[in-house]
């Protein structure tokens, strides 16, 4: 006879529960595995490296790589530098804007929202494109080797607006503001004294958006940045993987300049440490995420 | 004048827009009037304004060229791909996930799968050349010793690369987008489960009978918003993992990696302007019809 207890339960049957838990769990596996396998293969020397391959578990263990970094870490250190400069001010100077234009698109006394929606929204349709920008950063606003050519273009994304726009409207009843009005409040001081206290998960929610999109990004560096000194850690990176690209793209050309070249080259071990260094502060971030973004789109849910 | 009076009457509400909108102008609605360059002869010197214009000379030569054909083709495809694909396997997982008994272990798995999203395409691009190295890497090392295959230089092999590039687009978003219909999944009455429960229905018949229909409504708006995002490909995804190799580029590159690479290595302004052109138009145009299509079936999810 068999055992029907799981179904009254309302479970799977214990094989399909197996294999479907098998299934999550090897999909987890493979998401985390790479990430195993660059700590694995930073503590790794270089030579059984190129005998062995990438290895999870080091057979010779070494910390070359990163006596190497931090011999030569005046550029990562630089790049730090320059990032955690590029998130903080990015993130805080986004956080303000955003919630600023926002904020008044959520209260049903302001008269234009119609015409802020459309404004901001069309944005998130239509773009210029690369060309036009490229152009118009470099010989109009003069953003080439600065900070700004990162923070500026991202600090007011319709999608954040859209974000805290929501939220405003749905957490800061327009009674409350009212009734602040009545005891002296200007919409300001309403604004900051009591909607933005009250809506600390929604703030937080695009925080770590920001947060985490400023510290990876790497493409706008890409475009506007030439001098070394502004270099933040992704454009590093991908600096360093040219680098190795064009290195075997010339592997036939001969010359004494490819030995130096190579010379200067971060090995293979060493870059993997620097991942491991660009993307560690990212990984605090990560119980946060989880605790506000995962908790408060499943709670959010349940509440309608 | 009633404007006027609207503006002076909640003069700090508008006031607190300003720095939002001034962003959004000057990075989204200028460079928005550059797309005109796509008609020009632009050349540095003469500036946008004064360039001589050339009405289509720039399209009619982006579009002689096979060029054209094959970065629509891949962006298309790849999109079309990632779109359907993606869905089939976020939903599934969030179906899984929500589902199993062990719902600690869920919460494990769920904070694995997470963890790709928090990395840039850079890491990944590392990562991945972890796997394709050819003398290395750990694909080639299994390869020779279980089949006793000679090493592949996987980045001059065209083949298997739509495999790599979908697979990499999963691996990085499966775990975020699950998340989204998970919230979905936890809003469903659980009602509906007992009622079916009484009825006799066993897990898979739920599944296929409850939860999904149920949050059809969330697949199809979803669904429908990234196919109007058709034209647009995720450039670190394209450009970093294949590592810009030119064999590849048949299979590898999209409108956005074409308009990039023109316009920094040769600096052929006249038919990248032209392909962003055409990308931001047609793109337009999808973004439109998808969203009046989303507003047919629920009007509260479209854009607008």
């Amino acid at each position: 006879m068999k055992n029907y207890r799981y179904r009254f339960r309302n479970q799977f049957s214990p094989v399909a529960n197996a294999v479907l838990t098998l299934i999550a769990g090897l999909f987890a596996f493979v998401c985390v595995y790479p990430m195993l396998l660059c700590i694995g293969v930073s503590f790794t020397d270089e030579k059984s490296l190129a005998r062995y391959g990438y290895r999870l578990i080091p057979k010779n263990f070494s910390t070359r790589a990163y006596e190497y970094v931090m011999f030569n870490s005046h550029q990562l250190l630089n790049s730090y530098i320059v990032t955690i400069l590029i998130t903080v001010i990015g993130t805080l100077l986004a956080i303000s804007i955003v919630a600023m234009l926002a904020y008044p698109m959520s209260r049903p006394n302001f008269k234009y929202r119609n015409f802020y929606s459309f404004v901001v929204f069309f944005t998130m349709m239509f773009s210029g494109g690369l060309v036009p920008s490229y152009i118009i950063n470099t010989q109009y606003y003069h953003l080439t080797n600065t900070i700004w050519a990162i923070i500026l273009p991202a600090c007011c994304s319709a999608f954040n607006v859209i974000i805290l726009r929501t939220f405003f409207s749905s957490n800061v009843p327009a009674s409350l503001i009212e009734s602040a009005k009545i005891d002296g409040a200007g919409e300001f001081y309403a604004f900051l004294r009591i909607a933005l206290p009250i809506s600390g998960p929604g703030i937080a929610t695009i925080a770590l958006f920001l947060t985490i999109g400023y510290w990876n990004e790497w493409f706008n560096a890409l475009l506007y940045i030439n001098n070394n000194k502004l270099v933040p850690l992704q454009l590093l990176l991908v600096r360093i993987q040219n680098n190795l690209d064009m290195l075997q793209q010339t592997a036939n050309i001969p010359g004494a300049d490819k030995e130096a070249w190579i010379a200067n080259l971060p090995s293979d071990t060493a870059r993997m440490a620097m991942v491991l260094f660009s993307v560690g502060p990212i990984i605090l971030a990560y119980p946060f995420f989880q605790r506000y973004f995962v908790k408060g789109m499943t709670i959010g849910a349940v509440k309608e | 004048m009633p404007f006027f009076e609207e503006l002076l009457k909640n003069k700090s509400l508008y006031l607190m827009t300003l720095p939002g909108l001034l962003i959004l102008l000057l990075f989204n609605y200028l460079p928005m009037a550059g797309i005109v360059i796509a008609f020009k002869d632009y050349t540095p010197l003469l500036g946008y304004f004064r360039s001589k214009w050339v009405g289509f000379k720039n399209f009619e030569f982006l579009f002689k060229t096979s060029d054209a054909l094959i970065i629509t083709r891949n962006t298309v495809l790849y999109n079309l791909v990632f779109i359907t694909i993606g869905i089939v396997c976020s939903v599934g997982m969030a179906i899984i996930l929500s589902e199993i008994n062990g719902k600690r272990l869920a919460k494990v798995f769920q904070t694995g799968m997470l963890l790709p999203h928090f990395l840039s395409w850079v890491v990944v691009g590392y990562l991945v050349y972890a796997f394709l190295s050819t003398d290395t890497g750990i694909l080639n090392r299994m390869l020779k010793q279980f089949y006793g295959m000679k090493a592949v230089n996987w980045y001059s092999t065209i083949k298997p690369w739509p495999f790599f590039l979908v697979f990499s687009n999963l691996w990085k978003t499966v775990g975020f987008n699950s998340i989204i219909y998970l919230a979905a999944i936890t809003g469903i009455n659980p009602e509906y489960y007992e009622a079916a429960l009484l009825d006799g229905a066993t897990k898979w018949q739920q599944i296929f009978k409850i939860t999904i229909p149920m949050i059809q409504p969330q697949i199809t708006i979803l669904f429908l918003l990234a196919i109007g995002g058709i034209f647009r490909s995720d450039f670190g995804l394209f450009y970093l993992v294949p590592r810009n190799s030119g064999i590849l580029y048949p299979v590898t590159q999209t409108i956005d990696t074409y308009v990039y690479i023109g316009l920094t290595t040769m600096g052929d302004v006249g038919m990248t302007s032209a392909a962003g052109f055409y990308q931001s138009i047609v793109g337009f145009i999808m973004v439109l019809g998808s969203n009046l299509i989303v507003r047919k079936i629920d009007r509260e999810k479209a854009l607008f």
